[in-house]
């Protein structure tokens, strides 16, 4: 391997949780719903992927446990946004809070044990072509998956239909409940998709990134992918992009570090954010396409009137 | 009115008072304050252990409790006010952010005992200790250095500071006691406590050539790169063994509770005093885990070295020390003054990377 | 049958006094389950959380200073979030205001005149408001976003108050420990009882009154509701875009620019890598519990102050864990979210067994 792989596979390992939770809020929010509660659903799909593992001793039940995991989460979310129409930003807030408590609760026994990692898949005859078959093809499944969705959503909102109805409600719930679709029901199932894709994140840092389950593990990345969400305005390609750079940054200034840079170690930490904000400011100049991409009732509860 | 309640406070403090003073039958009530939760598996862990030995070493001639997640800020003062005011006639405040809340608190209590954890702040009823841990630095440099192939070795910080970077440079005069032109690199990843970007920084060190792995930040994903990747580590605060079968070297254990048990016994004995304690491995606060995954030409260097110190005889910052800059730190033959390690904010000579000041 | 939920023409009024304590029931029977389940004893618990911390002076204090600063920012960030602008970057402005306003106890120490307080105060000011400025100038000229851009601040000014107290700001007989000198007391916010409460608590009260008398009493109120609602209303009423986002962001920022500095010279008395517990975050929730009301945001403050108070209260008392109280805080906060629903809903049963879902069905 040169040189050049090894940093790319780390950048993989640090991008694919913020690109899959951040692709489950993308839908979310497409639809409507903003859940700030990210952390709180990674962190519970952190710990349940992780002793449901060491339960079973097979990573891929934790992997479900995992995706189940952030959809009870959100499922309790959906129940207060949407049936008891409580504000969204307070009781995503609060289901962070909760998620913390709860991981912490539920992974009280799984302290201090080594975990078992997910398996990397070998695609036969694919996995050995240098560069791409080597860096790209032999990562394990939640890598593929983070990837697929990215063409997956876009595919779905774009291309498709439901697609359609998602970004209608999101755009404007009167109109679309005019025209006979139910917003509670899409908006049910699109933060349903982002607890899934959340604890799917999690999951992937107890099992693949570090396979071990400590309090707290998510260290603020749900976070993050809220604020990668923004920097795509609501587009999946641009996400995969945010996620990477951010990802990115974040490896590549401590080579720097290592390297013997001699700069304040808490500038080289605060890059990733500094260069998000940048990059943004450059890229949102264009004001059309960032509004036509924006759901317009972002936040706002639906009741239908009668 | 401010009169009114100033008296009323007296009163609390004299009907508190009352209740602590213990009684023969009485459990002495002990608190801790811990900067990380219970279950951190690192720092605060240790401590948590420390008060489990010394419920079980006194039965129910004590009662401890704890306060755990204290991150710092407006938080900590409180916290530690709660203990002094519940009857806690000792109170451990674990974390060097305590310092100036617990001092604080110490001058409003004169009765409750204080004990400051790695600060430098004492009153007649606030004493401090901290551990030598850089005694076992400088025995894992040795090993790295006699082990290491690539004559390099990565070293994960979480934040420059002297307790850090003490660390750092007793691992450095251990390696060149061995090899005169070992390099370390390190990376700073401000944080405790972050598996995930501990792991970044672990792979970083890797991909760049080390092939021994330190840190000093508290999880244990450091350990598992350096299993993944086959290169020699050193756990934190516990024995991590399982989280890397056959990378861990060794590890740096933190064991409070001889301390814990010898200054509770002090206070029931009436012989408690406002102490400076520094433990080394001589005490036994200081601790290698077994070395392991090293040849024995390894093992016996790390263990004479041991020895040395577990007789007290020995300290690793004897001049002559030279800082990076290439003046002098410590002529030759003097040894190091604990003012000196309490704030020691530079590197010495032989790292590459600058220490920003 | 199922439950429906019916708009009411108006805000009920007995529902406003009801919904907080058919929560406070709510909570009390779950948690009590909760604290029984995890083998505590439910009345114990409880009695640690609601009552103990308000049986004597120390506590109510401590309450006082805790609740300030929540107070205090989500008053500042209920005039942004009231006209649609979504700072959520309050815990950045607190960090960079706790910065200003230690400049002249940290830098010019010497300095003990009567102007010291004033002028912290108005640093700390100035401090947060220039850092709302970033987010705010960002999105009137560029368009950018600003739920990232302020976000991504709160990191950004950590990374900085870090730097600042490890580095050139630490305390030069502090055996280079990352911390400030202790500040002197002309620099240390006056005291209002025994113990720690300070002046941030009134500066809280003042802000409510303020932010009220703003909101309910001036055309500056109705254009910021006006603005935030029916933003298109807005402008043909000839109200501007860009001053209103200006607005709420300078607003916001000043009031977590004293928070932070009224934190660090009141409460703290010197400035550390660890300033704040996520005030910033939590008084986001604040804001909205208090449902953007200053009123409401007083008694909101002081809920969530107790339910910290009272969870570390209560791992003294009876050694309840710090991951329950985290629970018990979501559930709180669910069961008063929830309960809220009532004053501007009414719950209807209905009975209709197999009614067609279709255009009207809901999920």
């Amino acid at each position: 391997m040169g040189a050049l792989e090894p940093i790319l596979l780390t950048i993989i390992t640090a991008s694919t949780p913020l690109l899959l939770a951040a692709m489950g809020e993308l839908i979310t929010e497409r639809s409507g719903v903003l859940n700030l509660g990210v952390e709180g659903m990674m962190i519970v799909g952190a710990v349940m992927g992780f002793s449901i593992t060491a339960m079973t001793g097979n990573p891929y039940m934790g992997v479900i446990a995992s995706m189940f995991a952030g959809m009870m989460m959100a499922l309790l979310f959906g129940f207060l946004t949407l049936n008891l129409m409580t504000n969204q930003v307070a009781t995503g807030l609060a289901l962070t809070i909760l998620g913390l408590g709860l991981s912490g609760m539920l992974g009280e026994g799984f302290i201090g044990q080594p975990g078992i990692k997910l398996p990397v898949l070998h695609i036969p005859g694919l996995s050995e072509i240098p560069f791409l078959g080597t860096v790209l093809l032999s990562q394990d499944i939640l890598v593929y998956i983070s990837l697929a969705l990215v063409a997956a959503v876009y595919y779905f909102l774009f291309k498709t239909r439901a697609g359609l109805v998602v970004r209608a409600v999101g755009d404007n719930h009167s109109s679309a409940h005019a025209l006979g679709y139910s917003v509670l029901k899409v908006r049910y199932l699109a933060v349903l998709f982002g607890g899934a894709c959340s604890g799917l994140a999690g999951g992937y840092l107890s099992l693949v990134y570090t396979p071990q389950w400590v309090e707290g593990m998510t260290a603020g990345r749900g976070w993050i992918a809220l604020a990668l969400v923004v920097f795509a305005s609501w587009r999946p390609l641009r996400l995969l992009v945010g996620a990477y750079l951010f990802g990115a940054v974040s490896v590549l200034q401590f080579h720097a570090q290592a390297a013997g840079i001699g700069l304040p170690s808490q500038f080289m930490s605060a890059l990733p954010y500094l260069a998000t904000i940048v990059v943004l400011v450059i890229i949102s100049r264009n004001l059309v396409v960032t509004r036509a991409n924006t759901p317009a009732c972002l936040g706002r509860p639906f009741s239908p009137d009668r | 009115m401010r009169k009114l309640s100033k008296i009323l406070a007296t009163a609390a403090l004299a009907l508190g008072l009352g209740a602590g003073s213990s009684f023969a039958d009485e459990p002495l009530k002990v608190g801790f304050v811990y900067v990380g939760p219970v279950s951190d598996h690192g720092y605060s862990y240790q401590h948590d252990l420390a008060r489990k030995a010394v419920e079980k070493h006194f039965g129910d001639k004590v009662e401890t409790t704890f306060i755990e997640n204290v991150p710092g800020g407006a938080d900590a003062e409180r916290a530690v006010e709660r203990l002094a005011r519940s009857g806690h006639e000792l109170v451990f405040s674990t974390s060097f952010g305590f310092m100036n809340p617990t001092l604080k608190v110490a001058k409003r209590f004169p009765n409750v005992k204080f004990e400051h954890a790695t600060g430098f702040k004492r009153a007649k009823n606030m004493a401090t200790y901290n551990g030598r841990f850089y005694e076992a630095r400088y025995v894992m440099g040795q090993i790295a250095a006699t082990a290491s192939e690539t004559g390099t070795a990565g070293y994960i910080g979480a934040f420059p500071i002297p307790e850090v970077v003490r660390g750092m440079n007793a691992f450095m005069l251990g390696a060149q006691s061995v090899d005169p032109d070992f390099k370390v690199k390190v990376i700073w990843v401000n944080s405790w406590y972050d598996p995930g970007r501990e792991a970044d920084a672990a792979k970083a060190l890797v991909d760049q050539g080390v092939d021994v792995i330190l840190q000093h930040t508290d999880s244990p994903a450091p350990l598992q790169i350096a299993q993944e990747r086959g290169v020699l580590a050193f756990g934190q605060a516990s024995d991590n063994i399982e989280f890397a079968p056959t990378s861990q070297a060794s590890a740096l254990l933190n064991d409070w509770a001889p301390y814990y048990i010898d200054r509770i016994q002090a206070v029931m004995d009436g012989t408690w005093e406002a102490t400076d304690t520094w433990g080394g491995i001589d005490s036994g606060m200081v601790k290698l885990a077994p070395l392991r995954n090293v040849s024995d030409e390894v093992k016996a260097v790390a263990e004479e070295t041991i020895a040395k110190f577990e007789s007290g005889e020995f300290e690793p910052f004897t001049g002559p020390v030279y800082k990076q800059d290439g003046t002098v730190f410590l002529e030759d033959g003097v040894e190091v003054t604990d003012e000196q390690l309490l704030g020691m904010n530079f590197f010495v000579k032989g790292f590459d990377a600058s220490l920003p000041n | 049958m199922r439950l429906e939920l019916e708009k009411r023409s108006e805000h009920s009024a007995l529902m406003t006094i009801l919904s907080p304590v058919l929560a406070l029931v709510l909570t009390l029977i779950a948690g009590g389950i909760l604290f029984a389940a995890m083998g505590y004893n439910p009345g114990e618990a409880l009695y640690a959380f609601f009552l103990e911390p308000l049986t004597n002076q120390w506590s109510i204090e401590e309450l006082l200073v805790k609740a300030g600063p929540l107070i205090l920012i989500a008053v500042g960030l209920s005039v942004c979030f009231l006209s649609n602008n979504w700072n959520i970057g309050a815990e950045g402005q607190f960090t960079i205001g706790a910065l200003t306003g230690s400049i002249i106890p940290i830098l010019f120490h010497e300095y003990t005149g009567p102007m010291a307080m004033p002028l912290m105060v108005l640093m700390g000011a100035l401090g947060g408001m220039a850092w709302a400025s970033v987010p705010a100038f960002l999105k009137t000229r560029f368009g950018t976003n600003e739920i990232l851009t302020s976000l991504m601040l709160v990191y950004i000014a950590q990374y900085l108050l870090d730097y600042l107290v490890r580095g050139p700001w630490r305390d030069p007989d502090g055996f280079n420990f990352p911390e400030s000198r202790l500040f002197d007391d002309a620099h240390t916010l006056m005291t209002l009882g025994d113990g720690r409460l300070h002046l941030g608590i009134v500066f809280a009260l003042v802000a409510v009154l303020a932010v009220w008398f703003m909101l309910s009493q001036t055309l500056k109120g109705f254009e910021i509701k006006v603005m935030g609602e029916t933003p298109r209303a807005g402008r043909f009423a000839g109200f501007s875009h860009r001053g209103i986002v200006w607005f709420g962001f300078l607003i916001s920022g000043a009031c977590a620019g004293i928070a932070g500095m009224a934190e660090v010279s009141g409460s703290i008395g010197q400035l550390t890598p660890v300033i704040s517990p996520g005030y910033g975050f939590t008084a986001i929730i604040v804001a909205f519990l208090g449902r953007l009301n200053p009123i409401g945001i007083v008694f909101a403050g002081l809920l969530l102050a107790l339910s910290y108070i009272g969870g570390e209260s209560a791992q003294v008392s009876i050694g309840l864990t710090d991951k329950i109280t985290r629970v018990f805080q979501g559930m709180l906060l669910f069961f008063v979210l929830g309960c809220d629903t009532l004053i501007l809903y009414r719950i209807r049963l209905i009975k209709t067994a197999r009614k067609a879902g279709g255009a009207h069905g809901r999920a």
